[in-house]
């Protein structure tokens, strides 16, 4: 059977704030267990919340970014159920008014086409607390640093058609909570979490098959693996003649599998319910617009932008402008060469594939934006050839200095001398005379093939030194005689 | 001396009459001797109250002193203090040590207030007779066979009972004024959101408001001094700035209209209770008020309204004892569920456990638009009721309760029978609007509080009516046998 | 209105209570009292009428975004039942 695969995403965005959603307690990653709390996170009895002013900031700059209508009143409602990291015995979160309604992205894959992908709501909640499994006499350690902070939660339509897409709309998402300055993006401390959406229906068929959720996915290359992997058991068990059961599912990497939660089986009835101990948030129209005048220019914005004052092509303006300090690197880098294409080329050739040998992010690169830049001026007026450029970027990674250093400590200076280059290539004739007489005797289409072996010599000569773009002109010259 | 108005003893303490740590041996002696009577204390906390006295004794000979300083109160038991035992009148919360305070007793701190201790009050603030106490049902003072109204009842006892000079209780559908009726004090819930609700452990958030619980309107302003205002740490408290509800007590009654609700002299109200609220109203045409018919057309809708939102909000707010982060947990739970499950069932009482029930169904799937959505839009109505008739008329009155105080044990086994005594109360939670109760005289030896309902904000206005009518009535004076036993 | 034992477990379950047979059978008599009581609401016309939450029908107010509270974890866990390296404990949570 042709199955079509029908996801829909829910992506859990930790925003970058100082303090809690509802306390002064400070947010961060990895301190002692239970060292950011205050009697509102911990759920004390009297404890009251009172939100934060800046994850409401955030939400709405989310909901411009996305094209949405800003909830102008949203309320907060109570999400109740037992869990031993939720203190309160309910999550304070956005039911019926969400702060951010519906809106969409526009999505490009790597085959460079674009679909636009739905997205319901955005709503703010906060986060629960943290359950550790080590063993500690046998019983479960909770940490509750980080209840309370804040979340958004961007929920998708069920637009998504396969995993590429999946991974192309969560990055863009990525790329614009951080272009944004609301998230810091970081996967792996689960600063993103995703929960995956899934049904396959008989291509054709216009209602949805039954869904599974498979829950806090935090990584690309994860949200890919797990579909790929949820699909398929999906349609073994179709084709089988089984029924789906709609469930909560668990990735797991190692196995590359996913495996229902038991725990979560019992059905839960969550009993949502407008929070009493906080009001409705009511906005202005000023203070939505104002919002919008000041946001900082998104992803798309930028990658039209680079099309069009770089003259880059639409793939290369994307990838560059995927990632904000991608695009930052690229353009400080290009305003010292002041060659668009020269360091379009480079950063997403060369310098990515030492980024991705060491797994790195741009913003960790040993070579800064402007050394880089420098590098390519030498490039640009014939100073060094590619060849040479790709050898000098591999010690200025190394640290071994600036390309100039480099290139005058290793004498790789390219010689454009005519009258050095002419000697070099007589040398050459001079001790390969059979050859010289097969070329002249060929026709043209074969001369074009065998030029390349003089032009390999001279350069051999040469340590690589010559520079090609006259090398060629000279030698056809002297080789026709 | 125990009998005294804060004014009065304020003034002793500047005088060096009396110091504070001589007032507070006074008053921790008298809960000795009269309170293993009464049961209006869960704890009392000698040390600290002398530690404090002898602080506010430094105070007062620095002449830094509020009219507070030195005085000592009792606190209702569900406001969180800082190193003192705080059990909301649960076994879910026996050794429970807040390590913060609440706003409320904070401020009472910073005005230089003597803390006596924690008062006995129904569990979780559920119930109006003081009997669902993990603790122990509280006595009325005025017969120890009755009950002394709830859930603020030990705050109501131990005022009449002259075991603190006055005392804090919170209100959720008539918590202060009832209690208040029934022991013959005076008592003032106000505006909701003009006290904060941080560090007060919370029964139905949306209705739930502190007060003041004195002998007289003139001592519960004082309270209100202390105690009202703007909290920057409680979302619903508002920033309307709180009033001084000193200077406008003697401005006279002349041109006052005071609505009397039909709703409220109908059927079920005790026929002796009628007669002792009209004597009052009475007494306020002598003092130039002009009396107006009114209507709250909704009102019989209070008591569905109230047992639907009341229970939803606990069953939600009473979800954080999990004996997980404090409180009570069961022995050797053998899994998460069981510890949840057991440790709850333990630590929660009857009516605690039925209100839960209660809400949970209200709120679960299937049922939500039809009880709590239904409820808030009842809710409503009855808001724009009291809205409409304060527009014809500066004030409402009625009774507090359709009777006085009934015998201990006599309603227990039919609670909603109790909770139809609500009726008067209710309603006022449900519009958010101030409202006191006043001792308006005595039905067979057992006193009746006058109702006086408010505009919102107006509690300046309540406390000025009500202390004008303490002028020129000395019900609030009496004071029950079991306090005149003692040395006074 | 009137409420089954089977469905004052399943309340009792939603809300973590244990309860005994017994403790069903009297808490079906009392909850369908209350019920009933509640019952009246549905006589009511309230077609069109906004539901409301809060008395005052305030707004939300905003807190600045800053730390305003300090570590204060040993007190806080002084009053829980179980704990270790600063930590609540609870029986093993299964995932």
């Amino acid at each position: 059977m042709n199955w079509e695969v029908v996801i829909g995403l829910e992506i859990h965005t930790q925003l970058s704030t100082k303090s809690k959603l509802f306390s002064g307690a400070a947010v961060g990653f990895g301190a002692e267990p239970n060292t950011q709390t205050t009697l509102v996170d911990l759920g004390m009895p009297g404890a009251l919340p009172v939100f934060n002013k800046e994850a409401l900031r955030m939400a709405v700059m989310f909901g411009h970014a996305i094209n949405a209508e800003i909830g102008m009143t949203s309320v907060f409602a109570r999400k109740n159920y037992f869990y031993p990291d939720l203190p309160k015995g309910y999550q304070t979160s956005q039911m019926d008014h969400p702060i951010v309604g519906k809106g969409y992205l526009d999505v490009t894959l790597e085959d460079g086409t674009t679909s636009r992908v739905g997205i319901t709501r955005a709503h703010l909640e906060e986060d629960a607390g943290k359950s550790l499994h080590e063993d500690f006499h046998g019983m479960t350690g909770i940490d509750l640093n980080r209840s309370s902070t804040p979340l958004l939660e961007i929920v998708s339509e069920p637009d998504i058609r396969s995993a590429k897409e999946a991974v192309a709309y969560v990055k863009m998402i990525h790329s614009i909570v951080t272009y944004l300055g609301i998230c810091d993006g970081n996967m792996a401390e689960g600063s993103m979490r995703c929960d995956i959406n899934l049904s396959l229906r008989p291509k054709g068929q216009q209602e949805y098959g039954t869904r599974t959720e498979i829950k806090n996915v935090n990584s690309f290359r994860f949200i890919e693996k797990a579909i790929y992997t949820e699909i398929e058991r999906q349609a073994d068990i179709l084709e089988d003649g089984g029924r789906i059961i709609q469930e909560t599912r668990l990735y797991d990497p190692e196995k590359n599998e996913t495996r229902s939660m038991r725990s979560k089986e019992d059905a839960n009835d969550y009993r949502y319910f407008p929070c009493p101990d906080l009001l409705p948030i009511v906005l202005t129209q000023e203070y939505v617009d104002d919002i919008k005048a000041t946001l900082p220019e998104l992803p798309s914005q930028k990658a039209a932008r680079f099309q069009s004052e770089y003259s880059l092509s639409e793939y290369d303006a994307h990838v560059l402008s995927s990632s904000r300090a991608m695009a930052e690197y690229f353009e400080n880098a290009q305003s010292v060469v002041k060659d668009a294409k020269l360091t379009a080329n480079w950063a997403m050739g060369e310098l990515s594939k030492l980024l991705n040998q060491e797994q790195i992010d741009i913003d960790q690169s040993p070579v800064n934006a402007i050394a880089f830049g420098e590098l390519l001026v030498r490039i640009k007026d014939n100073t060094i050839n590619g060849k040479t450029a790709k050898d000098v970027l591999q010690a200025m990674w190394q640290g071994e200095g600036s390309a100039d250093d480099i290139i005058e400590a290793k004498g790789l200076k390219q010689v454009t001398d005519t009258g050095a280059i002419e000697a070099m290539i007589q040398g050459i004739l001079d001790a390969n005379t059979a050859q010289v007489e097969q070329f002249r005797a060929a026709d043209e289409d074969k001369q074009k093939k065998m030029i390349g072996f003089f032009v390999g010599q001279v350069m051999k000569a040469s340590q690589g030194k010559a520079n090609p773009g006259m090398v060629n002109p000279i030698l056809a010259k002297m080789l026709k005689g | 001396m125990f009998e005294q108005s804060i004014s009065t003893l304020a003034q002793k303490l500047r005088d060096k009459e009396v110091s504070s740590v001589e007032l507070t041996r006074l008053f921790l002696d008298r809960i000795k001797t009269i309170d293993p009577q009464l049961n209006s204390f869960i704890t009392v906390s000698d040390e600290l109250a002398l530690q404090q006295a002898k602080a506010a004794d430094t105070l007062l000979a620095n002449g830094n002193a509020t009219s507070l300083t030195g005085i000592p109160i009792a606190h209702k038991d569900l406001f969180c203090t800082q190193g003192t035992l705080t059990t909301c009148g649960s076994n879910i919360l026996n050794n429970f040590i807040p390590p913060y305070e609440s706003t409320v007793t904070s401020r009472f701190q910073q005005a230089g207030a003597v803390m006596l201790g924690k008062t006995n009050m129904d569990e979780f603030a559920m119930g109006s007779s003081n009997e669902n106490s993990f603790y122990g049902a509280v006595k009325n003072p005025w017969d120890l066979n009755k009950v002394p109204g709830g859930s603020s009842g030990g705050s109501a006892a131990a005022v009449s009972a002259g075991l603190a000079v006055a005392a804090t209780g919170t209100d959720t559908g008539g918590s202060i004024r009832q209690p208040a009726s029934f022991c013959g004090i005076t008592g003032l819930k106000p505006t909701y959101g003009r006290v904060s609700r941080f560090g007060m452990i919370a029964y139905a958030s949306s209705l739930d408001q502190g007060g003041p619980m004195a002998k007289s309107a003139e001592d519960c302003a004082h309270l209100m001094q202390a105690m009202g205002g703007f909290d920057d740490k409680d979302s619903t408290s508002s920033e309307t700035p709180n009033d001084d509800y000193l200077t406008n007590l003697n401005a006279p009654l002349t041109g006052l209209t005071i609505g009397l609700p039909k709703e409220y002299f109908g059927e079920g109200l005790d026929s002796k209770v009628a007669d002792t609220i009209n004597t009052a109203v009475k007494e306020f045409e002598k003092l130039g008020a002009t009396i107006k018919d009114v209507s709250l057309p909704n009102l019989q809708l209070s008591i569905p309204a109230y047992y639907v939102i009341a229970p939803s909000e606990a069953s939600s707010n009473l979800s954080r004892f999990d004996g997980v982060r404090f409180g009570h947990r069961c022995e050797n739970p053998k899994d998460l569920m069981d510890m949840y499950t057991r440790s709850r069932a333990e630590g929660f009482g009857r009516e605690v456990q039925k209100r839960i029930m209660v809400g949970t169904y209200a709120l679960s799937e299937g049922y939500y638009d039809a009880y709590y959505l239904k409820a808030q839009k009842i809710r409503r109505l009855i808001k724009e009721d009291f809205v409409n008739a304060l527009k014809e008329v500066d004030v409402i009155m009625g009774p507090v309760a359709p009777t006085t105080a009934f015998g201990l044990g006599s309603k227990t086994s039919d609670p909603v029978a109790m909770y139809l005594e609500d009726i008067y109360t209710l309603s006022v939670n449900l519009a958010g609007i101030p409202a006191m109760s006043v001792p308006a005289g005595f039905v067979d030896g057992m006193p009746v509080g006058l109702q006086i309902m408010g505009d919102y904000f107006a509690e300046a206005k309540l406390l000025n009516i009500a202390h004008q009518y303490q002028q020129h009535t000395d019900w609030h004076l009496q004071t029950p046998d079991l306090a005149k036993g003692a040395q006074a | 209105m009137s409420i089954d034992k089977q469905d004052v477990q399943k309340i009792a379950h939603l809300a973590r209570l244990a309860l005994t047979e017994e403790d069903a059978d009297q808490y079906q008599h009392s909850l369908s009292s209350v019920l009933s009581l509640v019952e009246q609401m549905q006589s009511v016309n309230t077609d069109g009428v906004e539901p409301l939450s809060n008395p005052l029908e305030m707004t939300q107010r905003l807190r600045e975004d800053k730390v305003t509270e300090e570590n204060r974890r040993d007190a806080f866990l002084a009053n829980a039942p179980k704990t270790d390296a600063g930590l609540f404990l609870v029986p093993q949570v299964i995932e």
